[in-house]
């Protein structure tokens, strides 16, 4: 047996975990969730809710889960009556000062101290009514959060995420006992780059984001894995959608990127994704306008420009675009049977880096966008001004979704976008195209991650993912097959561009894999 | 005692030997006395014997815990990697207990000989006196009496600091107060690690009440086996202990006794016995934190860590608070439960919630407005606070409601019967 590991039981489940680890994780193994409060993983252990009394054999006293590490032989009884028993009455407690109004409440259905009273609360409160519960006015923190302090539990998770994870100890515990309350800085704001994880942190509905404020309930909301298009950090989220609408983001915990935080660029970064002034069906230039028509028309007009085309084509993408649709363009222009001499180029809006202190390598990315690293892996250009340049001499402008387009080409120009911009009127022909929360996709972050996304809402009208109105393309003209899903366009990308070798969405899953070192990687 | 009566004959003076006498706060009047010779023979001495001494003599904390101190000294890295803290406890704030207090008025140099002993046993360089911060006469005393010691060079190279308590109860548990001395909120800390690993400033730390420290002195100057002779009762508790005797007594103060002393005879022969016209009802024997003890009880009681808990009670700090039959157990009860209340650090949910609900019960009982499922709900909450959080404050609070419900349930029938006139308005 190595040195390193632990063996002991859970419930009676056998579970083996590397030395140093909490009992409260070593029972996740186990498929045993001990009901907790100020225990998160991502901030240092308090140790003051008492919500993960467990009893351990051999001890005399009820043990806390989240502050117990697991020893060799170690027998843990989370089921056993006295921890129960413990575990209802710190519950008990927390109701006493803990207002009923769940049907006001944001947190109501996502709350963990109405799933743990549902699981182990007792029916009925003792508190008898004639006593007053605890009653202090709601306050603002900050851009973005709003402290209700009459459903605080003090659990003090968003202390300490403030003082050990953004380093800037603005809030604290302010007097004791009953009388206790989140209390923030006199002459300071919650207004950190990443303070709102807090509202993200807060176990009850006592921070509340007022972006989200009375919004949607809780079962309301459908939820799916993204990637934050924010910036190059790549951060794992989760859209919640409501009815097809999305109503906030949140993170998804990845431990290699982003661990369990957003910064609050990210967090506000989807109205965009809900935009009504989409383009819903496929344009073409006839008669000298741009006029609707159906995918088939649409696709057999741009292809047979691309036939007769020839010299120099120019691709200027977004680094918002997905690998796939990166790659299906530049196949498009450049791919073998193509005879055209392509470049291909894109621009990226820059802002200020924004670091979370208590977390390596985790930051706002001053590179305000989500694919730059997976562009420059397909041959994308950094130089866009002098791309742009280029395109005026071009047979062929394919432009992919970059709204700030604006380009004088004597060629032709196809558009490939979400929205329809001034700068675009002059297209050939507009090829409508999903936006990044309806389609599946990868995305490549600065560290060389593959990650991939997935559809969140449907896309507006005709619209059809870029991957696909491209693959369609090159079907018609007879390079390439017929793909069935994102999936099948990463396979083929893996197959033909070095870096990707060997990978595919199966073996990206829901966490994301580094393409290949030494494959071109930029530093 | 000696201050403001002289000793009675059945005390055993060593640490209150001279309380009373002004002098013995000068350096110069300290050192007429006898004082820092043991020092200057300790700091010649191997940190290790000094320990050793200290284990042999069966000396145990007089903080309310009773731990060995000996013992909790050799707790300390033997090989020294890092910087070494000692941490004085003198945040006396236990209602109804008074001992360091007179300790630190009457005889500052006693504490700070003791501290410049323990500091030197564990190898600490740096020692932090916490003085609690409503004590401004002892501070100020304290103060005088570390400047004239530090101009005399007595601690070599030892350095001392006092540090004020800004008025918090909690901040004399122990890992609390080294919170409080690093600046930060008195959280008591979750343990372990324990301060012998990780205390004040992340460093070993060994922390001792003010009482346990003046103790050491003799200890080394005398001889561990004189020390384990002063035991009338159990060998496991030695020495001498000052009782702050206060409430319905004749004569309240701090009396020093020989470990195992008789509770009775310190009542009603050393403080005069209760007011004229009065019989005991009750008495919390080791401050506001431990069960209340009945009359028989206390008149069994043999004044020592063992003596007591075979009442039913614990030594505690020494703090022996005293009802006469004039007392309503009910309204005592409510005001120690009311302390707690106000004193809990909102840490531990146990504790911030259940203090102050159960002091919401006993208030509408004394308001005459009690359910008759009060009591029972009392017991239950008191048994959910007890040996469940960081630290023994909400233990302390459930302790007396228990005790004094068992014992005195009579008194709380009448609120809840209407027998009792109400003392509360609803």
């Amino acid at each position: 047996m190595p040195d390193d590991v632990v063996n002991l039981t859970i419930d009676g489940v056998p579970v083996s975990v590397p030395k140093g680890t909490l009992v409260i994780e070593a029972a996740k193994q186990a498929g045993v969730l001990v009901p907790h409060y100020c225990y998160h993983p991502g901030l240092p252990v308090a140790g003051l809710c008492r919500m993960c009394l467990v009893e351990i054999e051999k001890q005399p006293k009820l043990a806390i889960a989240c502050a117990t590490q697991a020893t060799e032989g170690m027998v843990v009884k989370t089921q056993a009556e006295q921890a129960k028993r413990a575990r209802t009455s710190v519950l008990e407690f927390l109701l006493i000062n803990h207002p009923l109004d769940c049907p006001i409440c944001d947190q109501a259905g996502e709350c963990e101290l109405q799933d743990f009273t549902f699981q182990e609360g007792r029916p009925a409160t003792r508190y008898s009514p004639d006593y007053a519960k605890r009653f202090n006015p709601v306050e603002d923190f900050g851009p973005d959060v709003l402290y209700v302090p009459n459903r605080c539990i003090l659990c003090t998770r968003c202390v300490r995420f403030m003082e050990d994870v953004a380093k800037e100890p603005v809030l604290n515990v302010s007097e004791r006992g009953d009388r206790a309350y989140i209390g923030i800085h006199p002459d300071e704001r919650l207004d950190h780059p990443w303070a709102g994880n807090v509202v993200d942190l807060c176990p009850v509905g006592s921070l509340l984001s007022k972006d989200f404020l009375h919004k949607a309930r809780a079962w309301e909301l459908d939820k799916t894995a993204a990637v934050c298009t924010g910036c190059s950090q790549g951060c794992n989220v989760t859209l919640d959608t409501r009815e097809n609408v999305v109503v906030r983001v949140r993170p998804r915990p990845n431990l290699e990127v982003n661990r369990y935080f957003i910064c609050d660029h990210g967090r506000m970064n989807y109205r965009w994704m809900n935009r009504g002034d989409r383009i819903e069906a496929p344009l073409v230039r006839r008669d000298g306008e741009l006029r609707a028509t159906d995918w088939d028309e649409a696709v057999e007009h741009v292809a047979t420009r691309l036939r007769g085309a020839a010299g120099r084509a120019v691709a200027l993408v977004s680094p918002r675009a997905s690998t796939e649709a990166l790659f299906l363009a530049r196949e498009l222009l450049g791919g073998g049977g193509a005879g055209l001499d392509w470049t291909g180029a894109f621009q990226v809006v820059m802002g200020e880096e924004a670091p979370l202190p208590g977390v390596p390598d985790l930051a706002l990315r001053a590179e305000r966008a989500p694919n730059g690293t997976g562009a420059e892996l397909l041959g994308y250009r950094r130089d866009y001004p002098a791309v742009l340049a280029a395109a005026e001499s071009a047979a062929v402008v394919l432009v992919l979704d970059e709204p700030e387009v604006a380009v004088r080409t004597a060629g032709a120009l196809i558009y490939v976008g979400t929205v329809l911009p001034e700068g675009a009127r002059g297209a050939e022909a507009v090829l409508p195209i999903a936006n990044v929360a309806e389609e599946d996709g990868t995305f490549v972050n600065r560290d060389g991650r593959v990650q991939r996304y997935f559809q969140a809402k449907p896309a507006p009208g005709m619209a059809r993912p870029a991957w696909w109105v491209l693959s369609e393309l090159l079907v018609t003209l007879r390079r390439g097959e017929h793909l069935a899903s994102a999936s099948a366009a990463f396979d083929v990308l893996a197959e033909r561009v070095a870096p990707f070798a060997g990978l595919s969405y199966s073996s990206v899953g829901l966490v994301g894999q580094r393409v290949s070192v030494g494959a071109g990687v930029p530093a | 005692m000696g201050y403001p009566h002289k000793p009675h004959p059945k005390e055993t003076v060593l640490l209150s030997k001279h309380f009373g006498e002004v002098d013995a706060r000068t350096y110069k009047g300290w050192v007429k006395r006898g004082g820092y010779e043991v020092l200057h023979q300790v700091l010649t001495m191997e940190p290790s014997k000094v320990t050793d001494v200290v284990k042999e003599s069966g000396l145990r904390g007089r903080g309310g815990a009773g731990f060995p101190t000996g013992l909790k000294w050799s707790f300390m890295p033997k090989e020294k990697k890092k910087p070494h803290y000692l941490c004085v406890n003198a945040d006396e704030s236990e209602p109804g207990t008074f001992k360091d207090r007179e300790i630190m008025r009457w005889t500052p140099h006693a504490l700070l000989e003791g501290t410049a002993v323990a500091a030197h046993a564990i190898q600490a360089e740096v020692a932090y006196i916490y003085i609690r911060g409503e004590f401004t006469e002892p501070y100020a005393i304290m103060e005088r009496a570390l400047t004239e010691a530090n101009a005399a060079g007595v601690f070599g190279k030892i350095k001392i600091h006092l540090h004020r308590g800004a008025g918090a109860y909690i901040c004399g548990e122990e890992t609390a107060l080294m919170n409080s001395i690093e600046g930060k909120r008195g959280n008591p800390r979750i343990k372990p690690p324990f301060p012998a690993a990780f205390g004040v400033f992340g460093m070993p730390t060994t922390i001792n009440n003010v009482e346990t420290l003046a103790a050491v002195p003799h200890i080394l100057q005398n001889g561990a086996a004189w020390y384990k002779r002063l035991a009338l009762s159990s060998p496991k508790s030695t020495g001498t202990k000052l009782f702050s005797v206060c409430g319905h007594i004749q004569k309240p103060g701090n009396y020093e006794v020989t470990m195992g002393f008789p509770l009775k005879d310190l009542l009603y022969e050393l403080c005069g016995g209760m007011p004229p016209g009065r019989t005991l009802k009750a008495c919390i024997p080791g401050g506001s934190s431990v069960p209340i003890l009945n009359r028989e009880e206390s008149e069994r009681c043999l004044l020592d860590y063992e003596g007591v808990v075979e009442q039913g009670s614990m030594l505690g700090s020494g703090g022996v608070i005293v009802f006469d039959d004039s007392a309503d157990m009910v309204y005592q009860i409510m005001r120690l439960a009311r302390f707690y209340a106000h004193e809990s650090c909102a840490q531990c949910t146990q504790c911030r919630e259940g203090t102050a609900w159960a002091t919401k019960i006993l208030e509408r009982i004394l308001a005459g407005q009690g359910k008759a499922a009060d009591l029972d709900l009392l017991l239950d909450l008191s048994e959910n606070m007890t040996g469940k959080t960081i630290c023994v404050l909400s233990d302390s609070c459930a302790a007396p409601i228990v005790s004094g419900i068992k014992k005195f349930g009579s008194e709380f029938e009448a609120y809840l019967s209407g027998k009792k006139h109400p003392v509360l308005a609803a």
